[in-house]
């Protein structure tokens, strides 16, 4: 189950104990197995693409997987930073492994870039000098989806998400910007995969449209569900349950349906269009959000590395926080609390030839920061 | 709240209960008549979801895809009874959950291995998707319709199978003295996996029905599992009735737990205190459930000695 992948691996010649001062050691921690490891494969391809085209010689990955469960993700991390000596962390797909992982490495004095988790409590009052969000924080998507919702008309929304830190920031998020009244509002359980009990509901509230938040496989059980169920009010999403690796297991239940992401394959500019180029051409498949926002982290973590050496953490930081490099997003940059202040796309699911995938047709919020910044002193 | 939609929770939670029913028929055989405890059950109920998964990508048949699940679960059954299982029914329970937990791992990277970290896709046929209105107005998706039919039959034919073949007396012996029957003449190698294959099938055929509405997906065996050895310990170990019942009332209490408790909390707290305490709570039933039968009945419901 455990393995690590050495940049050497992929055919980057690395001097590995004579390290020099400016070599930078990057520690992975990322869910490969279980039930979520689409994410954090895709998050880690993309993160070694971006260090693949780069060929540089002063970047050594260490990579473990945290079979998504917090308790093996702590241990990791203690075994990377202890024994591995790492420079920088990054990888964590979920917030409950992010909220046991990230405050502890940066108190140790260890940068962590985050490629997915953006927990509300690490963008307010638990903000780290030494904690950058390359993604997102968890509200951004709904928020923008609440606003799509507004903008779109829907005033009756019946909102779900499942009872965990993140799926709590999710309907917070989506009631934040949505001025419409509420059908109501359940918190399902993390990883339930039978939603019947939840769609009955939603058919017996009359509510006009449905939001939900349920990653993974919850998405694609609720979808099919609410898809077979006969009922046919408009749902609306993050991007989370329509991304590339999973809108072929939902199939034609996902057509049509609108969904918010600060990332689509179609977005137009330089970095992009390469991006998924090379993407498909080094894996052979499409990009989702989630490769995309590795690819970001480690062109991030080389733009910073190209201008200090890690061990001055205070020039460092001062790199990172620049954000001095082509996003596939294409404008990008940090806000105080050092997450991104970014537009959000509202995409809709279409399919091209045999392939489901999403299309951009709007844009929900443009420059967004999060609303949890003014809380974050540092 | 109406009491339409009060039945329409009903039925989902017998749907729920019929499943499950499915998963713990086969753990309870296992265990009543081999004494062996299989964690590995839910990987061979993962096992049938990709083989129907497949299958119905190859071939476009549902039915197909059904069968594929029987087969392949059961071939997987056999197979791992005559190379693995076999071992340890004589050793301790700690060493089988140890051997049985070392074959999910196993099982999960291989299916990784074969069909990648990606869910696959399996649909519901045209025939059976959509919904019926059912006397009284309540409108309810054909499909699960037809899994609580399919799964109320199969409780049937087993009943019929246990009390009424010969299989079944061997079965219903091997459960009251396995040395005894060894004496009298009954190829006991051969009924344990036969045994074992049986329960793997259901398992499989599981895993296949639940697939076109839930996501194939590695990994998707182990939270059903944990469920199954509720049921099983609720209806008491080795009792095929233990199981029907069992598994009913976990799927009842489940689904209505969930549904009914945030509507009582809401009563004198507010809606959404109301909401996040009820399913936390809802989330505990079954397992309170559990206690609550084992004070009353330490085996359970219908178990023996």
């Amino acid at each position: 189950m455990k393995f690590r992948t050495f940049a050497t691996a992929i055919g980057i010649g690395v001097t590995a104990l004579a390290a020099q001062a400016e070599d930078v050691k990057v520690g992975m921690i990322t869910t490969l197995s279980g039930g979520g490891a689409g994410l954090g494969i895709d998050v880690r391809d993309g993160f070694m693409l971006a260090v693949k085209q780069a060929a540089r010689d002063d970047i050594e990955v260490v990579i473990e997987d945290d079979q998504r469960k917090p308790d093996v993700a702590v241990q990791l991390a203690d075994k990377m930073i202890q024994s591995e000596k790492v420079d920088v962390l990054t990888g964590i797909i979920w917030s409950n492994l992010a909220m046991a992982v990230i405050p502890a490495s940066v108190a140790q004095g260890k940068f962590y870039l985050s490629p997915n988790a953006g927990p509300s409590l690490l963008a307010g009052k638990g903000c780290d000098p030494n904690y950058f969000n390359v993604a997102w924080q968890n509200d951004n998507l709904h928020e923008a989806a609440g606003a799509y919702a507004t903008s779109a008309g829907l005033a009756n929304s019946f909102i779900l998400a499942p009872n965990y830190p993140a799926g709590q920031d999710a309907l917070t998020g989506y009631k934040r910007l949505y001025e419409g009244e509420l059908a109501g509002e359940i918190y399902t359980k993390l990883g339930q995969t039978d939603y019947a009990s939840e769609i009955a509901q939603i058919r017996a509230s009359g509510a006009d449209s449905v939001y939900f938040f349920l990653p993974g496989g919850m998405g694609i059980s609720f979808l099919k569900q609410y898809a077979d169920s006969g009922l046919d009010i408009p749902v609306v999403g993050p991007a989370f349950s329509f991304d590339q690796g999973i809108l072929q297991a939902v199939g034609e239940a996902a057509l049509g349906v609108k969904n918010t992401s600060q990332w689509n394959k179609d977005l137009d500019n330089a970095a992009n269009r390469a991006f998924v180029a090379s993407f498909q051409e080094e894996y052979d498949r499409l990009p989702s959000l989630y490769a995309s926002q590795g690819f970001d982290t480690a062109n991030l973590l080389m733009s910073a590395m190209d201008k200090a050496d890690v061990s001055d953490t205070e020039a460092f930081r001062a790199a990172l926080k620049e954000a001095d490099f082509a996003s596939v997003r294409g404008d990008f940059e940090f806000g105080p609390n050092h997450h991104p202040v970014q537009d959000i796309y509202v995409r809709e699911v279409i399919k091209e030839g045999d392939v489901y995938t999403n299309k951009i047709i709007g844009t929900a919020l443009e420059d967004h920061a999060d609303a949890y910044a003014d809380q974050c002193s540092m | 709240m109406s009491i339409i939609l009060l039945v329409e929770q009903v039925l989902n939670g017998l749907q729920f209960g019929v499943m499950l029913f499915l998963m713990a028929a086969g753990l309870t055989l296992i265990f009543g008549v081999m004494g062996l405890i299989n964690l590995a059950h839910g990987s061979l109920y993962m096992i049938g979801a990709f083989a129907a998964a497949a299958t119905a990508a190859a071939t476009g048949s549902f039915v197909l895809a059904l069968m594929a699940s029987l087969v392949a679960a059961a071939a997987a059954g056999a197979l791992v009874e005559l190379t693995v299982i076999r071992r340890l029914y004589d050793r301790d329970h700690l060493d089988q959950v140890l051997a049985t937990f070392a074959l999910i791992l196993i099982f999960s990277e291989g299916t990784r291995w074969i069909f990648g970290s990606f869910p696959l896709f399996l649909e519901v046929p045209d025939y059976l998707s959509g919904s019926v209105t059912l006397p009284g107005g309540i409108e309810y998706p054909r499909y699960r319709l037809t899994i609580i039919m399919i799964g109320l039959a199969i409780a049937a034919g087993l009943f019929a199978l246990i009390a009424k073949t010969r299989l079944g007396i061997q079965i219903r012996a091997g459960e009251s003295d396995r040395e005894m029957i060894g004496a009298l003449g009954v190829n006991i190698a051969r009924l344990y996996t036969l045994v074992f294959a049986l329960g793997a099938a259901l398992a499989g055929f599981a895993g296949a029905l639940i697939g076109a509405i839930q996501s194939v997906q590695v990994g998707m065996g182990e939270p059903v599992l944990i469920l199954a050895f509720v049921v099983i310990v609720i209806g008491g170990i080795g009792s095929i009735k233990g199981a029907l019942v069992g598994a009913i009332l976990v799927g009842l209490t489940d689904t209505l737990g969930g549904f009914l408790l945030p509507h009582l909390f809401a009563t004198f707290m507010d809606a959404s205190a109301a909401m996040s305490v009820g399913s936390a709570l809802a989330a505990m039933s079954i397992y309170i459930l559990m206690a609550g039968v084992l004070l009353v009945r330490p085996t359970g419901l219908f178990g023996g000695k």
